[in-house]
């Protein structure tokens, strides 16, 4: 069984902004479960595309009936690989990662496509899909579940750490007239506001007791 | 950002900076004059490589976007 998202959101920003970003998005206050970004593979192909590997760790925080069942699982972070195609003529960004351990517990696919905006030159759209399944007998259900929501308010990060990089690199996005500081402020009360809409996701997915998850 | 190799965030620093504004000026561009940041993703990828060896971490023969194929509209 397998769960499938999907979402698309416009960026306020250029596609050679978005793109240039998405190299730089790390860290930002919404990666904190993000540990470590690396490039292990880089080519320019024959034909004009970048192809990239990222391999990136995570920390793996379960919920707390979870942390009970899979207590081995708390040893070691995930890892992510993250494959990504750059496209000039094209104008397209296309990104795939999965987690290559803990994958008995759950596996989590997201593909990615970053391009221009039909409707506005100036701006860029981001279409997300993701795939979350567990192969755990009994409780793939839950997992998938819990997998969903985590994913969910993941993406939700994604999304804000990717606009951050953009605003601090290129001054694009809604934090533009705010000062330095207020807009330190602002990004503060956007990840509380983020990580209180995760919990509730949380206790919407899960008939359990979740504490705190990422 | 850290880098999974303990002592490669210096080299990594420094690859990233070079791609970064290669990436941005050259490559966005349409501008194919060569890459300026080789040498120093040799000397990173030497160091993170080795790293990513040590600690076990499954990379080692795993076929790019791999997963990718069997999804529907890839």
């Amino acid at each position: 069984m397998v769960k499938y998202f999907f979402s698309q959101t416009d960026i306020k920003s250029s596609w050679e902004h978005v793109f240039s970003a998405f190299w730089q998005r790390y860290p930002n206050p919404f990666s904190k479960h993000v540990l470590t970004e690396d490039v292990v593979f880089r080519e320019v192909t024959p034909d004009n595309t970048l192809i990239s590997r990222r391999l990136l760790t995570k920390t793996n925080h379960l919920p707390r009936w979870a942390e009970k069942i899979f207590p081995s699982n708390l040893a070691r972070s995930v890892f992510v690989i993250e494959d990504s195609v750059v496209d000039l003529k094209n104008k397209t960004l296309t990104t795939f990662s999965w987690n290559i351990n803990h994958t008995r517990l759950l596996v989590v696919e997201e593909r990615c496509v970053y391009s221009m905006s039909h409707e506005k030159q100036a701006w860029s759209l981001a279409k997300r899909e993701a795939w979350i399944s567990s192969g755990v007998f009994g409780f793939s259900r839950a997992i998938q579940e819990f997998g969903l929501a985590r994913f969910k308010s993941n993406q939700i990060k994604a999304t804000r750490g990717l606009e951050y990089a953009l605003s601090t690199l290129h001054g694009d996005g809604p934090s533009r007239p705010l000062k330095d500081k207020e807009a330190m402020e602002k990004t503060k009360e956007t990840a509380l506001a983020t990580s209180e809409k995760a919990k509730n996701l949380a206790s919407v997915a899960s008939p359990h007791k979740s504490n705190q998850f990422v | 950002m850290n880098s999974v190799g303990e002592g490669c965030t210096e080299l990594k620093r420094e690859y990233d900076q070079c791609f970064n504004r290669w990436f941005a000026e050259k490559f966005l561009k349409g501008d194919r004059s060569g890459d300026p940041c080789i040498e120093m993703f040799k000397n990173y990828q030497q160091c993170v490589q080795k790293a990513i060896k040590e600690k076990d971490i499954p990379i080692e023969g795993v076929e790019f976007m791999g997963p990718n194929k069997e999804k529907p509209g890839s």
